[in-house]
């Protein structure tokens, strides 16, 4: 008896069918997705609709710091950055979230008590997801018990290329079991699957297993964020929306530095997946040094003049 | 909900004069008789343009012989392609004043005149200016033909100039040139281009008018060559006029393109070539594709795709940055637009628009879908040169091939579909000038362009575009 006769019928009639489904997901031409991503691009944003722009984009920033040299005084004062972006403005919003790794998140709850913030945490053996799903599930149990309302996790992309799409399936529905309340983003590592008929597949995976939101990248992978990647995502959960009813998030992250490149983005999301997308509950940013952007180009809007940089924190 | 604020291009950067004489032998001469441009998503009259007559067809004529003769013909080829780059990078430099004067005078988006009619205006003078002093790798022996009398339509008009002026004046011929009554005048503001690149006087000749003028010039005894673009109608009458003479003639006439979608097609991107294909430029576009034949199984849900991506359209003030569909170019088109319309719904046809608030003042036509057309209607069969899209389904890929082909033209086509062998089987049977395979209007100076039966005989652009111009 071969090792594969063990494996249950159901799941093995569960796995080809997921493959079938699938590949039977219409193609994505990567030429006119290109184009298309390219042409919205040139939209033009002035005045009025770029003041609301750049609000409704610090709003969605999910502030992260993921380097093998954060600190807890690293995490703290981001979080101070977090709640007060411009200590010279009140009227500036608050971001929609913190983005730290697992084991600092504890520190960063403590931060943000009563501010209103949430606490994400990248988790599954982030960036690589290459461990055993014990690990992975320990990883994203601790996040949870530290008191993360969102989880950030990866996919398995060997897995995913090997075309073992049940692997990848069966993790995501098993760490969106160990997140309790909070939300799961499944990030799918877009430069690494290459192609957008790839995205497609990983999109519509990730949210058949249950994700909240799907993600385009860790930010240690490049390519990472591209305009076209975020168009197919955004058809995506468009697309499963209107055959399931049930609406997913777009997070695009990594590469994002510019208000221009932000508001790029949110034109994508106004003319694809439509209006109902534009709130923080259901697009964010993974962005750093953006923010410090967004603000620097808020202040000239209402001012006319240009800030140097000395004028906006970094931390 | 996002708004987008205005973001209109500034109307500074173009100097329209008051009035505007015909371009002769290098100079700008009076006429006796003008008539009016005016701005077709405003009716504000713009200018007011000179309408040669005989007798100034006969002198523009006479000036391209001259130059013919005494200058062109004989100079050499890599002097002449020296003329065709300088105009070229001028055409570069003034890029963004001829892409406003370009949307005022013909109501074409600012997005569209800048990113595609101009960059394509310069692409096809330099593709040519390469040509100049490499003929005889085309052809063998290569001999200019003489004098050309050019008339151009208005749907793009400094792009239609280009396709006529740049091979023409490459292979050492000389033009008279009329352009589309409606959209002279970025037409005269390539005259001041040809003085500004110190081009010989007279290789160039500039002659605005109507029908008359363009008849005068066809007629002319004195020209070697006719070149037209334009309806099938007029087209007609050209051939008749030239039969029996010496001329030789080039027509690229009206189009019905069948646009194919199969039920493998990437799907959001056929909703993309589809719009792209019918709503560019209002469907003021010979090759547009008017005819969508989708395949039965998926046609409902490509509808809803297509409806969907068409309530996004943005219609309004063509120099807005952000408009994607302008203004009708004029009146007695939005009335041809209009009573084809009214037949598509008497004929049974299904009407569908986005809601969407047109200018009061204006030539406006909001985009319009027809589903339910059947190969019998006067929708699927006449060309309407205008932003409504007749939908037709097929069956299987050899229906889709019979239906693509059963009309008088035969211009463009497009196919949608994730398999490539289709693609080519399809290629290999549509009658038609220029297959689009998973795109649609797509423009290239290397790529040939021209059709079959009526859609009219003879190609621009690439190699294949020389042949028209040298003997």
């Amino acid at each position: 008896m071969s090792d594969a006769v063990s494996v249950s019928t159901e799941t093995l009639t569960g796995a080809a069918e997921l493959r079938r489904f699938l590949h039977g997901l219409p193609g994505v031409d990567q030429v006119g997705a290109e184009e298309r991503a390219a042409r919205l691009a040139t939209r033009s944003i002035k005045k009025s609709a770029k003041a609301e722009a750049i609000d409704l984009a610090i709003a969605m920033v999910d502030l992260t710091t993921l380097e093998g040299a954060d600190t807890p005084g690293k995490v703290r004062a981001l979080c101070a950055k977090a709640i007060h972006a411009d200590p010279t403005d009140a009227t500036v919003p608050k971001v929609a979230a913190i983005c730290v790794y697992s084991d600092l998140v504890a520190e960063a709850v403590r931060a943000l008590k009563g501010s209103g913030i949430g606490v994400a945490s990248v988790a599954t053996s982030f960036p690589s997801g290459r461990a055993p799903i014990e690990a992975k599930l320990a990883d994203t149990r601790r996040a949870v018990e530290d008191g993360a309302a969102e989880i950030d996790m990866v996919i398995d992309r060997g897995a995913f290329l090997a075309g073992d799409y049940a692997k990848v399936h069966d993790e995501i529905v098993a760490i969106k079991a160990e997140c309790g309340d909070a939300h799961l983003k499944v990030i799918l590592e877009t430069g690494e699957l290459v192609t957008y008929d790839n995205v497609r597949r990983a999109s519509w995976l990730a949210m058949m297993a249950g994700a909240d939101f799907i993600k385009t990248s860790t930010g240690k992978v490049s390519p990472a964020a591209t305009l076209p990647v975020t168009l197919v995502m955004l058809e995506a959960v468009r697309d499963f929306r209107a055959s399931t009813g049930r609406q997913v998030g777009v997070k695009p992250a990594g590469g994002i530095r510019t208000t221009k490149d932000a508001i790029k983005h949110l034109v994508l999301v106004n003319e694809t997946a439509g209006p109902d997308w534009l709130t923080p509950e259901w697009f964010r940013l993974g962005a750093s040094s953006l923010l410090n952007d967004l603000l620097m180009q808020r202040r000239k809007l209402a001012t006319g003049v240009y800030a140097g940089p000395d004028y906006f924190t970094l931390d | 909900m996002f708004e987008y604020a205005p973001a209109p291009e500034s109307r500074d950067i173009v100097d329209i004069r008051p009035s505007y004489g015909l371009f002769i032998d290098g100079e700008f001469v009076d006429a006796d008789a003008s008539f009016k441009t005016v701005n077709p998503a405003s009716e504000e009259v713009l200018a007011e343009i000179a309408e040669a007559d005989a007798a100034d067809v006969d002198r523009a004529v006479a000036a391209a012989r001259k130059a013919y003769d005494g200058v062109w013909s004989s100079l050499p080829a890599t002097e002449r392609a020296k003329y065709l780059f300088r105009i070229a990078r001028i055409i570069q430099e003034r890029s963004r004043e001829l892409a406003v004067l370009e949307s005022i005078d013909n109501g074409k988006p600012i997005r569209e005149s800048r990113d595609v009619d101009i960059p394509l205006v310069a692409a096809h003078f330099f593709y040519y200016a390469g040509w100049a002093d490499k003929l005889e790798y085309a052809v063998r022996d290569p001999r200019p033909i003489g004098v050309a009398g050019q008339v151009i339509p208005w749907n793009f008009p400094l792009l239609m100039l280009a396709w006529k002026i740049a091979p023409a004046l490459a292979c050492g011929n000389t033009v008279v040139l009329k352009p589309a009554e409606t959209t002279p005048l970025t037409a005269l503001a390539f005259a001041e281009i040809c003085r500004q690149a110190d081009l010989p006087p007279g290789v160039v000749n500039i002659v605005t008018g109507a029908g008359e003028t363009g008849r005068a010039l066809v007629e002319h005894e004195g020209i070697d060559k006719v070149a037209f673009t334009g309806s099938t109608d007029v087209g007609r009458q050209i051939a008749r006029s030239v039969a029996g003479t010496n001329k030789r003639l080039t027509l690229e006439l009206g189009g019905k393109a069948a646009n194919v979608i199969f039920d493998d097609a990437p799907i959001d991107q056929a909703v993309e070539g589809i719009v792209n294909g019918i709503f560019f430029n209002q469907g003021h576009v010979c090759c547009a594709g008017s005819r969508l034949l989708v395949q039965e199984s998926i046609a409902e849900e490509l509808l809803d795709r297509l409806k969907t991506r068409m309530a996004t359209l943005r219609v309004g003030d063509p120099l807005d940055k952000n408009t994607d569909v302008g203004a009708i170019n004029s009146a007695a088109q939005l009335e041809k637009i209009r009573m084809l319309s009214e037949v598509g719904e008497e004929e049974g046809a299904t009407r569908w628009s986005p809601p969407c608030e047109l200018p009061d003042r204006g030539f406006w036509f909001a985009p319009t879908v027809f589903t339910g057309v059947a190969q019998s209607h006067r929708i699927a069969r006449e060309e309407i040169f205008g932003p409504v899209l007749s939908v037709l389904t097929f069956r299987t890929p050899q229906e889709a091939v019979e239906k693509a082909n059963n009309t008088p033209y035969g211009l463009s086509a497009g196919v949608w579909t994730e398999k490539g062998s289709r693609i080519l089987w399809m290629a290999q049977r549509l009658r038609a000038g220029v297959v689009w395979a998973n795109t649609f209007n797509k423009f290239d100076p290397a790529s040939p362009f021209g059709g079959y039966k009526e859609s009219g005989f003879g190609r621009e652009g690439g190699r294949h575009g020389l042949e028209a111009y040298l003997r």
